[in-house]
């Protein structure tokens, strides 16, 4: 600059000044979209607030709560035997698996053990709630990607499991069938002939939606590399289920942990892939409907006969204690911390669940992906609205 | 239609022209959205589809057209509504304008217009017009990418489609559509002329290039990128009740239609059957009776295109929008260009 004379000065600053304009003129604006809590992708109503620059996504930060129903609190209000129909409520897809870990961290407070024939129902249940909630995973995956006829498939043969259920239980969606120290009742005839059947069914669904969705080139090129989830940070976010086994992390709560039910009494295998992308995490629900179908099979050919409830007096008093029990749900690691004062209900519940911390890492996911693959994530992630809100 | 009614009066003449383009968008528009969208996908996903208006539901779509037509026609505040309610007419007259070039019998035409391949590729990108004012006047975010979608992908997808009828218009050295159905009909192969010549033996990856940015063009699945009900909610459309909504609804059916026309006009023979069969040699020596049964015949080659297009929509997944932009540039348009390449070069050779 120094070398410049006065007269030159001025017009390199002036044709800076210039530049400068232009740039401020030429400047684009980002924008910001709100995805939700009305959008046809969120499955209820949770919010995506992303900043966008053309397609791509700046900043993404999702915004729960919308269906928050309080769970925890009215759980205060009730005896432990009311809670149940409560928490059916939080993993409306497959609502069994709710009341398992929540009842039995009553019964861990109360020191009584189910009876066997009660904990392998229980476990048999707990698996087909499992088919019915990933099935419609794998369903929906196609309408998020935009395929429409999976999803289809998918409730025609989820309708067979729902029956299923329906059948032991009553109830096609919010069973309330577990009760401290054992089942509501037994099997009903023709229930393990019947279960049998729909088994071999749901593996041929499977068949049927591998090929439509998981050999398709476009499914591939969608899913392949997009949404990466390191194995360290998905550690560090605390995500479960699929979501952590897809970025190769080869834990199970259910073959990790001892607890009173039959899924150490049979072989079955933990799937993983080393990924860690939504194609990985889509593969491994596909793989663990099949493993449930075997799961479920292998515990009606062992189910063992006596009764299905335990010695339980009429009227539930907890003993005064603390119990934490959490179990592999459909969607993940969903537990109960569960405070008792020695009355008839609970004095503190909180419940831990699965989606909830599923969909913590997803500010950190969507940063710097297209608008499209903000959808492919979110339905790889698989989540439920009531499981995030409680 | 001209052909046969040149000695009327020119507004009788008008008003046929217009009464059978009605017809010539709105029976096929009709009818693949109840064969294909109501029963056909219905049966792909093991359910029943429509069944109580009318026998097998074959009156759903009047029910459908009523409910429509009974709704609100509501524009958002911020809309601006001069462009937005004349965007759904200009996607349509896209269509309107794009069959007036279709021939549909010897003599059963609307225009014989010379160079009617250009006029159809011409005006077949009036809709982008459209869908692009339709995304920018709804004042909606979710409008507006799928608009800016729909533009980027239509023009991508116009070149390969342009690429791949070249190769057509060389082989039939005309770009009359007309004598393009004649070409392929007098035509023989390897002295042979018991098929006629259709392009689509000799055409085929212009055929399959063809298709494929037909599908792009309708942004039907794999390419509703524009649409992307799960993403966009509707994109351009989101906005859009009522009357307005059942303009696009029924265009992009039409649409399907008159390109799946188009199609079979250049690849598969249009109205005609091989003129060897009954001893003809050229348009001259045709019987009057081919100008009932043309039509026919185009709408059966119609309703097998549009059948395939329909069969990939309801099974693919969706492309991503630069997975949708490489494809074009990167496979489609370049192979389109090595196939006008191979056509110049046999034409010349033989």
């Amino acid at each position: 600059m120094t070398m410049l004379g006065d007269r030159q000065q001025l017009a390199y600053i002036a044709s800076q000044a210039a530049d400068a304009r232009v740039n401020v003129e030429l400047e684009t604006e980002g924008m910001t979209l709100n995805i939700g809590p009305q959008h046809p992708a969120t499955h209820g109503t949770l919010r995506i607030i992303a900043r966008l620059d053309g397609e791509q996504v700046v900043w993404a930060e999702p915004s729960c709560g919308y269906m928050h129903r309080g769970y925890e609190k009215l759980a205060e209000v009730r005896t432990f035997p009311q809670v149940t129909a409560l928490v059916n409520r939080i993993d409306w897809l497959g609502s069994f698996a709710n009341e398992v870990p929540f009842i039995l961290a009553a019964e861990e407070l109360m020191g009584i053990e189910a009876p066997p024939r009660a904990q392998w129902i229980r476990t048999i249940l707990f698996e087909l709630s499992r088919i019915a909630n990933v099935s419609l995973f794998l369903g929906d995956l196609g309408v998020q990607l935009g395929a429409i006829t999976p999803v289809f498939f998918a409730f025609r043969d989820r309708e067979y499991v729902l029956n299923l259920i329906e059948g032991a239980t009553g109830g096609r969606f919010h069973p309330n069938f577990d009760r401290i120290g054992g089942l509501k009742d037994d099997l009903p005839a023709g229930f393990i002939d019947e279960t049998r059947v729909v088994m071999r069914k749901m593996r041929k669904f499977c068949d049927e939606i591998e090929g439509l969705l998981f050999g398709n080139e476009i499914f591939e090129a969608r899913t392949r590399g997009i949404g990466v989830i390191p194995r360290d940070l998905a550690l560090q976010y605390g995500l479960s289920g699929a979501n952590l086994r897809g970025s190769g992390v080869d834990w199970d709560l259910r073959r990790d942990q001892k607890l009173p039910m039959a899924w150490d009494k049979v072989d079955w295998k933990v799937w993983t892939h080393p990924d860690g992308d939504s194609y990985a995490r889509c593969w491994i629900r596909l793989q663990e409907v099949r493993e449930s179908t075997l799961i479920v099979e292998k515990l009606l050919d062992s189910l063992p006969s006596g009764p299905v409830m335990a010695k339980v007096p009429r009227i539930i008093k907890v003993p005064e204690g603390e119990a934490w029990v959490s179990t592999e749900n459909p969607l993940g690691e969903m537990g109960y911390y569960v405070v008792s004062k020695g009355e008839l209900g609970p004095f503190r519940v909180k419940i831990r669940s699965a989606s909830f911390n599923n969909i913590s890492i997803v500010p950190w996911l969507l940063k710097g992906v297209y608008v499209p693959d903000i959808i492919t994530i979110l339905a790889s992630l698989y989540f439920i609205l009531g499981d995030i809100d409680r | 239609m001209l052909g046969l009614i040149a000695d009327v009066s020119y507004w009788t003449q008008s008003l046929l022209r217009v009464f059978g383009g009605i017809v010539a968008i709105l029976l096929p528009a009709g009818t693949i959205v109840y064969v294909f969208l109501f029963k056909m996908m219905s049966f792909m996903q093991s359910r029943l589809g429509p069944m109580e208006a009318g026998p097998f539901g074959s009156l759903q779509l009047f029910a459908e057209v009523g409910k429509w037509l009974q709704k609100e026609d509501l524009y958002p505040e911020r809309a601006d509504r001069f462009i937005f309610k004349m965007a759904p007419l200009i996607v349509l007259s896209s269509t309107f304008l794009l069959v007036a070039v279709v021939p549909f019998g010897p003599d059963a035409w609307f225009t014989n217009f010379e160079a009617g391949v250009f006029y159809a590729l011409a005006v077949s990108s009036v809709s982008v017009l459209g869908i692009l004012i339709a995304g920018w006047a709804s004042a909606n975010k979710y409008s507006l990418l799928g608009g800016l979608r729909a533009a980027g992908q239509l023009i991508a997808y116009e070149l390969p489609m342009v690429l791949a009828v070249v190769g057509v218009v060389i082989q039939a050295g005309t770009m009359n559509l007309q004598q393009i159905v004649v070409a392929q009909n007098t035509g023989s192969i390897f002295g042979w002329a018991g098929l006629g010549n259709p392009y689509i033996l000799t055409q085929c990856v212009g055929f399959v290039i063809f298709m494929i940015a037909v599908q792009a063009e309708l942004t039907q699945a794999p390419f509703d990128m524009p649409i992307a009900e799960s993403e966009l909610v509707s994109g351009y459309m989101t906005e859009y009740s009522g009357f307005r909504f059942l303009i696009f609804f029924i265009g992009e059916f039409a649409t399907a239609g008159v390109f799946a026309f188009i199609a079979s006009v250049l690849f598969l023979g249009g109205w005609g059957v091989p003129f060897s069969w009954f001893g003809w040699t050229s348009i001259d020596s045709i019987d009057n009776w081919m100008n009932v049964v043309g039509p026919l015949i185009m709408f059966t080659k119609m309703m097998l295109l549009v059948f395939v297009i329909m069969w990939v929509r309801f099974s693919y997944p969706r492309f991503r929008e630069d997975q949708l932009q490489r494809f074009a540039w990167k496979s489609l348009i370049p192979l389109s260009l090595v196939n006008i390449m191979a056509t110049s070069v046999l034409k010349v050779a033989f």
